[in-house]
């Protein structure tokens, strides 16, 4: 029983964690068709920004609650400024390019990021344990849990919603879904396509600064960080289908189930649970559980 | 199939000779990094081969581990240090899981016949390092490599292994080449252009798939076996993603216009890695990236392209 | 030279281009259309200048004229120090840079000979140290060791953080003749079984055996009536060693111990949220863990929130690099190990006095025991060829080979494997932190001398511990 409890908390924490480091890929390949690499570099910053802000704030010795808004804010900065400066700067070049190449491109943007993160902050590393401990601990069976882990599960299912609403029920998000569907039609239709990358890129980029920057305060952040999420995240995309949210949702908590399972009943099936469930979902499921269909041309 | 030889093979056979005497001229620490290139680089061509058909495999290193450890295994529990048999070994392993698996893998495309060779080497990674009679993460080491019986010592086995690394090079390559041109090799390129029009014409893009994927193995764990002896060491960080991600990047970046350019691809980033890293230690990444957009940005075709467009140049200047 | 390649492949791109120059520019200033953009891409089939071919020669002939050029001749007065070890990765942040700034650091001060007696005298054996850095996080480890030893002729190489380099590097560096110094890799097998005579390999660091023996005696020492062990370790060759090492030891030290559980996460996972969990739900009396920078450093953060440190004792064997930038985080009562007396394990002497000084001076933080296990590398170097009188390779390692030498951590014996392998004294300690001073300190620091904690000579570091120790002296 105790155990049961166990994984189900440890199952959904770790998802929630997955799906907010996983979402901001999962977008930018839906709209853009680029597998973003440079994720991985996106969440470093994230986590690195939170952290140094964090850390600047905390010396002053004014109240920890108000570090849950330096987060975000700090996430919203790499996103605009790395966001803008990498697709304007780069990518809008690359367009039309084969998907292969774009990988390239981004892993070769990953790779400057690494070193501008170690060129910005060092390499020592950071901890910014402080708004982690601020909530305390809640008890559940006898197993202290702490509170800031269980409002990340909040904060992915509202990033969740509010992704959901704005495709599904505004304007620009339906407009968002006419250019994943076809590019060139909604080219035709009027749409400003271009505008629709940058802003879609933008957003992604913040979305994978925030898991970093959600992260930091759990973790110490050292350089490297960024290159253990890429797999994690492409894992979790993939399991759920490329480019969707709900998969995505549902990708983290597969993954996050399996893990919390091999690691309370089977330990020494940790290290490959998630490649495991990604090869049977995919040898059931070719393209992921939540594939959209898509039209072959023929 | 042409009897007759095209350029890349005339270029193999000659470059062959060349490449030997290369061994013998260069300084060594060069050698060693072209030896370790050849290694690396037959695995690279398994990778372009597959993506002329469309299909990128971000988990070949899957391949280079299994050569790389039937060979190491080998000669760890049964004693063999002959070069032809490790190399035996090693291509029967990996073709032989290559056939296994490529009934799964023939159904997929795109990201999801990358993402699913990930997976399978990824658990590979994950059994190899939990096996401490294996080294675990820390892998182990490979005997010297014998010939036939002959078991030379000092820089004769060292020229030995250079020679016995070059020749199955070529020789793969030039199998290879032979295999892009032939009907089997073009079915390939139909299958990127076009999977559907290539079942109307009465082929199985399945079937085509799955040689490919089995010829790419083989050659990759040639590799592996090949890489590892120069090493003389393996290890699971083989078939890491970082690694199979690499060689993907190689195919990229030298292009797959021709069967060559993997292997020289391979030996250029080696160098410029080197050079980047003795320029700066602490910020190698940043000029390795940095080169990569660039090669990208104005050579969309890979390095090869750089060559491949100077023939061209020639002869429609010739037809004129 | 690696200029050269760069201006040349930039000029490579420039040739490449210079006839589609309007080509170029529709590229730059195109709006992003997916049909325009292929339509590019089909017409990008350029004629190329001739120059292009010309470029791609002048490249290979200089950069082969240029491997030729750099075979610099070995200076009489300056002895090279190849210098390998992690400076992009994981590892880099919390092993590789603080070790690569100890080298900085001793070489500059053996250069203008300010380190303390007995290392006063100017450079090693009085020729000057030129240093030459190397990434460790490379596919290429002995490729990129062989250029070290032939093109740039180093007349040592001191490196290696990780054991699976190490492993790679031992039987490379025989081959090559060169004399070698492991500084901190840990794996026991590198003398074991890897390279069983060696002549030209030494590591002037102890084994890891050590580290988690004297864990197990410490813990027993401090806490006599533990009854359940559990451990959390990365799941690769560092972290299964250890592991095993230390329940080995603890089930011969005291045979009524019970394992509950075995975590073995992802090297570099950073979530822990799960594996914390299981260890809380089995209530072990003592949690071991060799984790080791960020990981560790995640694992105290995230533990140390859900009362994991209160609950259980836990054991960090490599904890010591996390103490200064944890400070109050880290739990009080937790025990540290440093890999060796380092840190703030290590003894009172003046080598030590000046290390912690001059390193905090230039660097802001204090030594951490990669940094001490540089330190000692180095200096093993130096005593050797001081000793030699010369940097002539086959004297350094006749003086190198069963020596003892003093290091910040105290007195070294080149007592194992034939004279290379290193052993040393060990010490674990308590952690306490100061809050009225800000400061974090080990208390209750126990000793363990270098027989006692490492198996004698000729003896496997497993088959010593399953004997129950046999031949360990001590006192």
């Amino acid at each position: 029983m105790l155990t049961a409890v166990a994984i189900a908390v440890d199952g959904l924490g770790f998802a929630a964690w997955l799906f907010l480091s996983s979402v901001g890929l999962t977008l930018i390949y839906g709209v853009m068709r680029i597998l973003n690499i440079a994720h991985g570099g996106f969440y470093a910053l994230g986590a690195y920004s939170s952290a140094w802000a964090i850390g600047l704030y905390t010396q002053t010795g004014s109240t920890i609650a108000l570090t849950y808004l330096i987060i975000p804010l700090a996430a919203l900065a790499v996103g605009v400024i790395a966001g803008l400066l990498i697709e304007r700067g780069i990518l809008r070049f690359m367009y039309g390019r084969d998907e292969v190449l774009m990988v390239l491109v981004t892993y070769a943007i990953f790779l400057i990021l690494e070193d501008v993160t170690k060129l910005i902050w060092g390499t020592g590393s950071m901890v910014a344990y402080q708004p982690a401990y601020f909530l305390g601990t809640i008890e559940i069976f006898g197993i202290p849990y702490t509170i800031y882990k269980l409002c990340l599960v909040g904060l992915a299912i509202v990033v969740g919603a509010v992704l959901w609403w704005g495709l599904n029920r505004t304007r620009i998000g339906k407009l968002l879904l006419v250019v994943i569907e076809d590019r060139e039609i909604s080219r035709a239709l009027g749409i400003n396509v271009t505008l629709f990358f940058t802003v879609t890129f933008v957003i992604g980029v913040t979305l994978g600064a925030l898991g970093g920057a959600v992260t930091a305060p759990q973790i110490s952040v050292v350089p490297g960080i960024g290159a253990e999420i890429i797999v994690m995240a492409f894992a979790v995309i993939v399991i759920g289908g490329m480019g969707s949210i709900g998969g995505a949702i549902i990708g983290a908590i597969f993954v996050g189930f399996a893990r919390a399972l091999s690691v309370h009943l089977y330990p020494p099936a940790e290290l490959f649970s998630i490649y495991l469930v990604m090869a049977v979902v995919l040898a059931f499921k070719p393209y992921g559980l939540f594939s959209l269909a898509e039209g072959r041309k023929i | 199939m042409r009897s007759q030889l095209d350029r890349t093979e005339k270029l193999l056979i000659v470059g062959l000779p060349i490449l030997i005497a290369l061994g013998f001229i260069l300084p060594e620490w060069i050698v060693n990094y072209i030896q370790v290139s050849l290694g690396t680089g037959l695995v690279a061509l398994g990778v372009m081969i597959q993506m002329r058909a469309g299909l990128v495999s971000f988990g070949q290193g899957l391949y280079f581990c299994i050569g790389g450890y039937a060979a190491g295994m080998a000669g760890k529990f049964l004693g063999i240090s002959d070069i032809f048999l490790l190399l035996a070994c090693g291509l029967i392993a990996s073709v032989t899981i290559a056939f296994a698996a490529g009934f799964l893998l023939r159904r997929y495309r795109e990201i999801f016949f990358a993402m699913l060779s990930l997976a399978l080497s990824m658990i590979l990674f994950g059994l190899l390092s939990k096996l401490e009679m294996l080294g675990s993460t820390d892998g182990f080491n490979l005997p010297s490599a014998t010939y036939l019986g002959w078991a030379p010592e000092g820089d004769t086995a060292k020229h030995a292994l250079y020679v016995a690394t070059c020749i199955p090079t070529i020789i793969c390559a030039f199998l290879l080449n032979r295999y892009l041109r032939s009907p089997m090799g073009y079915i390939g390129e139909a299958l990127r252009e076009n999977e559907i029009r290539l079942e109307y014409l009465g082929t199985s893009a399945h079937r085509a798939v799955h040689i490919k994927y089995v010829i790419a193995a083989g050659v990759s764990g040639i590799g592996g076996v090949l890489w590892a002896l120069a090493l003389g060491h393996v290890d699971p960080e083989m078939t890491n993603w970082t690694t199979s991600g690499q060689f993907v990047f190689i195919s990229i970046l030298s292009g797959t216009g021709n069967i060559v350019a993997p292997l020289f691809g391979t030996f250029i980033l080696e160098i410029v890695r080197v050079y980047a890293v003795e320029l700066s230690p602490n910020t190698w990444q940043m000029i390795l990236g940095t080169l990569m957009l660039l090669t990208i940005i104005f050579l969309p075709r890979g390095l090869w392209s750089l060559i491949q467009e100077k023939k061209h140049a020639k002869k429609s200047g010739g037809e004129k | 030279m690696f200029l050269l390649l760069v201006g040349m492949l930039f000029a490579m791109f420039i040739s490449s281009t210079e006839k589609s120059r309007k080509k170029l520019f529709i590229i730059f200033s195109m709006k992003t259309t997916y049909s325009e953009e292929e339509l590019i891409m089909q017409n990008n089939t350029q004629v190329l200048s001739k120059r292009t071919s010309i470029w791609l020669a002048i490249l290979a002939v200089s950069s082969v004229a240029a491997t030729f050029s750099t075979q610099a001749v070995a200076d009489d007065k300056e002895v090279k120090l190849g210098i390998v070890t992690f400076l992009s990765g994981g590892a880099a942040g919390p092993f590789g840079i603080p070790a690569r700034n100890a080298a900085e650091l001793m070489v500059e001060s053996i250069n203008a000979g300010t380190v303390p007696a007995p290392y006063s005298a100017k450079g090693l054996a009085g020729a000057m140290v030129t240093p030459i850095y190397v990434d460790e996080a490379s596919k290429q480890k002995v490729a990129d060791y062989k250029k070290l030893v032939q093109k740039d002729s180093v007349d040592a190489i001191v490196g290696y953080i990780s054991s699976g380099s190490c492993k790679a590097i031992a039987p490379v560096a025989e081959e090559e003749k060169k004399l070698t110094v492991l500084f901190d890799c840990g794996t026991p097998q590198i003398f074991e079984d890897i390279v069983t005579e060696p002549k030209y390999v030494f590591r002037t660091a102890a084994h890891a055996t050590m580290d988690n023996v004297a864990a197990a005696k410490y813990v027993l020492d401090t806490h006599p009536d533990a009854k359940s062990i559990a451990g959390i370790n990365q799941n690769y060759a560092w972290g299964q060693d250890s592991w095993r090492d230390f329940s080995a030891s603890m089930a011969v030290l005291k045979t009524d111990v019970t394992t509950t559980t075995e975590q073995f996460p992802k090297i570099y996972a950073g979530q822990y949220g799960s594996e914390i969990s299981a260890l809380l739900t089995k209530k072990s009396d003592i949690v071991h863990s060799s984790f080791w920078g960020g990981d560790m450093e995640a694992l105290v953060i995230q533990g140390g929130g859900r009362s994991l440190f209160k609950r259980s004792q836990v054991v960090l064997t490599a904890g010591e690099t996390a103490i200064e930038g944890l400070g109050a985080q880290m739990p009080d009562g937790t025990i540290i190990g440093a890999r060796g007396p380092n840190g703030p394990l290590a003894p009172d002497n003046a080598l030590n006095d000046w290390f912690q000084k001059a390193y905090s001076d230039r660097y802001g933080s204090s030594p951490t025991y990669p940094s001490y296990h540089m330190a000692q590398a180095i200096l093993g170097v130096k005593a050797a060829m001081d000793k030699a009188g010369s940097t002539d390779q086959e004297a350094v390692i006749a003086a190198l080979k069963g020596s003892t030498f003093e290091s910040p951590s105290g007195t070294v014996s080149m007592a194992l494997s034939d004279g290379h392998q290193a052993i040393q004294e060990t010490a674990y300690g308590t952690y306490k932190f100061d809050k009225e001073t800000g400061k974090s300190t080990l208390v209750n620091i126990k000793r363990y001398a270098a027989n006692c904690v490492n198996p004698p000579e000729g003896t496997k570091s497993i088959d010593w511990i399953k004997s129950g120790f046999k031949g360990a002296d001590c006192k």
